[in-house]
């Protein structure tokens, strides 16, 4: 069974008076321990479909299938416990809570997950581990640098164990070596088990996938294996 | 989602903005303060009359002059008669009267050997006066009956009366002056203290007579009376009794209205009581007023503080956190801010009371009543929660995708 099974997507905004078809009819599955890379331009409708992925919004129509729960039927409640237990969320500006260090950033999942306090700091300080930052647990994020704070965002969005890790630009604010080292983490993340989906308009970052699904004009153009696969298979 | 784990972020967000914090309670910590102030002095007060009348009992009673309040403009004024003649009527004629005392009040100064000082009063009574008010001599003795009828000269004084005149520590026979006249003192009064901003102890009592020669005969004809009935069963009859002797002895037609009045100590305390919460009511409007502005300065903060967390609140969302996760964390918020302004305006307000009643002459002790602490506590958090709640419902309806875009 697919992870993501997406069927006949639609999703329609109203921009005022008009109505915009940020996606016309998107279906797609995505299997258990993928790496997969949504390209487009801006305006392609990949935000939107990240948004559907992630659970953030719900289609107007067609039907969207995370890990075998039908996400269309969902309420508002519903849709954050989702949210909290199968989607792990990378952005581009990190979005890591001011004021509050990197091991509490992490625990932030887990208390919306009702997870008793010496837990919580277990598992947290576990992930932080996992990405590297195991001396930084007490740090707050203007303490942090760029790709650390990438890493503590990386790791709040492991803590949970969840279905997917999905990544929306997650280098766009970082330069060429951090990014690196950011993908680098994430291609480790993968090897390791996990199903990671970017969202990103670079190419070399979307290289990092085996999957390339790009779209255009809220359709997808072309779903193909990466360079990376053809490299590995050769 | 964890109790306490919202009241951590509150305080971290309170922490990070202090001083806006501070300034937003600022109308809170004005009410409460203004609250407890209030109560504080009122409660010492109602504390200190309650005392007093309960000490003289529910027998007692005071008989007044009063002016006829229904009197036409440009009648010429009579002048209202009570006097001591009146009262030994009540004392043959009126079944149940168990002690009375003429009362006269007045001022004047004292003096021993070099010393000068002029008591709160001078007050002029007979015998009966320890026991009809419940204050009696602790050294020496109260007047009596013979001291009364030779029209002796002798006085006793209030324990201060003795530190200020330097009477030492055998003040029991040595003579002072009271204006000119010479007085023996042959009694010492208990300490009582302080009530109702007189100082019981600060008082010369001289006999009924002796006053009425010092202050002069008009001071004769407008005495208190002051009486102890013999149980409380008999207050009504004596009232009924003391009204229809006094009627006859002022040849008062019918109809006419009464030209004295007569006090229960149940009227006494109700008018006091009805005096204080009269205060207690104005002040109670100011406060509201000022909690009202203060809960709208929270709203207005919390409102700014939902716009300038937009982003946390879209982080917060997008992590798993439920719309009512984000009601109950800004509603905390707003519920701490309000508390920690109403525990500020407690210390503040309790401050205030105590200070008045050390710069105030002879005003009783600050009491803060532990309803007070409580309503104070539980008006600021009702105006946390009420004034919160709006903020708090914006903050939990934003939609997570347009929060985590917002710049």
């Amino acid at each position: 069974m697919p992870i993501i099974e997406l069927r006949d997507v639609h999703k329609v905004y109203t921009m005022g008076t008009e109505k915009v078809h940020a996606l016309n009819g998107v279906s797609l599955e995505i299997e258990r321990g993928e790496y997969v890379a949504i390209m487009g331009s801006s305006g392609s409708g990949k935000s939107t479909l990240m948004n559907l992925i992630g659970c953030l919004d719900t289609p107007s129509s067609g039907s969207y299938h995370l890990n075998g729960i039908a996400v269309e039927q969902l309420d508002d409640t519903e849709l954050a416990g989702i949210r909290n237990k199968e989607i792990g969320f990378v952005f581009q500006s990190f979005h890591l809570l001011p004021r509050t260090s990197a091991l509490q950033n992490v625990e932030l999942p887990l208390i919306y997950a009702g997870v008793t306090r010496s837990t919580r700091k277990e598992r947290a300080r576990h992930a932080l581990e996992r990405v590297g930052l195991a001396d930084r647990m007490g740090h707050q994020p203007n303490e942090l640098s760029g790709g650390q704070r990438q890493r503590v965002a990386v790791a709040r969005a492991l803590v949970n164990d969840p279905s997917i890790l999905l990544a929306d630009e997650p280098t766009g604010n970082l330069d060429s070596t951090t990014s690196e080292e950011i993908m680098r983490l994430f291609d480790e993340l993968h090897q390791g088990g996990n199903t990671v989906i970017l969202v990103t308009h670079e190419p070399d970052i979307a290289n990092h996938a085996w999957r390339r699904i790009q779209l255009r004009d809220g359709k997808v153009l072309s779903d193909q294996p990466t360079d990376r696969v053809t490299v590995v298979h050769a | 989602m964890v109790f306490a784990e919202n009241f951590r972020i509150a305080f971290s967000a309170l922490q990070a903005n202090k001083m806006r914090a501070i300034l937003t309670t600022l109308g809170i910590i004005i009410g409460v303060a203004a609250v407890i102030a209030v109560v504080s002095i009122v409660q010492g007060l109602q504390f200190m009359a309650t005392n007093v009348f309960e000490g003289v009992g529910a027998t007692y009673m005071m008989i007044l002059p009063k002016q006829d309040p229904q009197r036409s403009p440009g009648e010429v004024v009579h002048q209202v008669k009570l006097t001591w003649d009146d009262g030994k009527a009540i004392r043959s004629q009126v079944p149940g009267v168990r002690l009375i005392t003429p009362v006269i009040l007045g001022r004047e100064q004292v003096k021993y050997r070099d010393r000068q000082h002029r008591p709160e009063a001078l007050i002029g009574v007979n015998d009966d006066y320890q026991g009809v008010n419940n204050h009696t001599v602790d050294r020496g003795r109260f007047f009596s009956r013979i001291d009364l009828e030779n029209r002796r000269k002798v006085a006793v004084v209030g324990p201060d009366v003795v530190e200020k005149l330097n009477l030492g520590s055998d003040p029991l026979g040595k003579e002072i002056y009271i204006g000119k006249y010479p007085a023996t003192v042959i009694g010492v009064m208990e300490d009582k203290g302080q009530t109702l901003g007189q100082n019981l102890d600060d008082i010369v009592f001289i006999p009924f007579d002796s006053a009425v020669t010092l202050f002069g005969r008009s001071a004769g004809e407008q005495v208190q009376l002051r009486l102890q009935a013999e149980s409380t069963d008999q207050v009504d009859a004596v009232r009924d009794g003391v009204t229809r002797v006094l009627r006859t002895r002022h040849h008062l037609a019918k109809g006419q209205a009464d030209d004295f009045q007569v006090l229960i100590q149940d009227e006494i305390l109700s008018q006091v009581t009805k005096f204080l919460s009269g205060v207690t009511a104005v002040i109670g409007g100011i406060v509201g007023i000022a909690l009202l502005v203060g809960g709208i300065g929270i709203m207005n903060i919390m409102l700014v503080s939902v716009t300038e967390r937009t982003r946390e609140i879209g982080v917060r969302k997008a992590v798993g956190a439920r719309r009512q996760d984000i009601l109950v964390q800004f509603l905390i918020e707003a519920v701490t801010l309000s508390l920690v302004g109403g525990a500020i305006g407690l210390a503040l307000g309790y401050g205030i009371g105590v200070l008045a009643a050390h710069l105030i002459p002879n005003w009783p002790p600050a009491h803060v009543p532990l309803w007070a602490v409580a309503l104070a506590f539980g008006f600021s958090a009702l105006v946390g929660i009420f004034f919160g709640i709006y903020p708090a419902g914006k903050a939990a309806r934003l939609d997570p995708i347009e929060a985590l875009r917002y710049e």
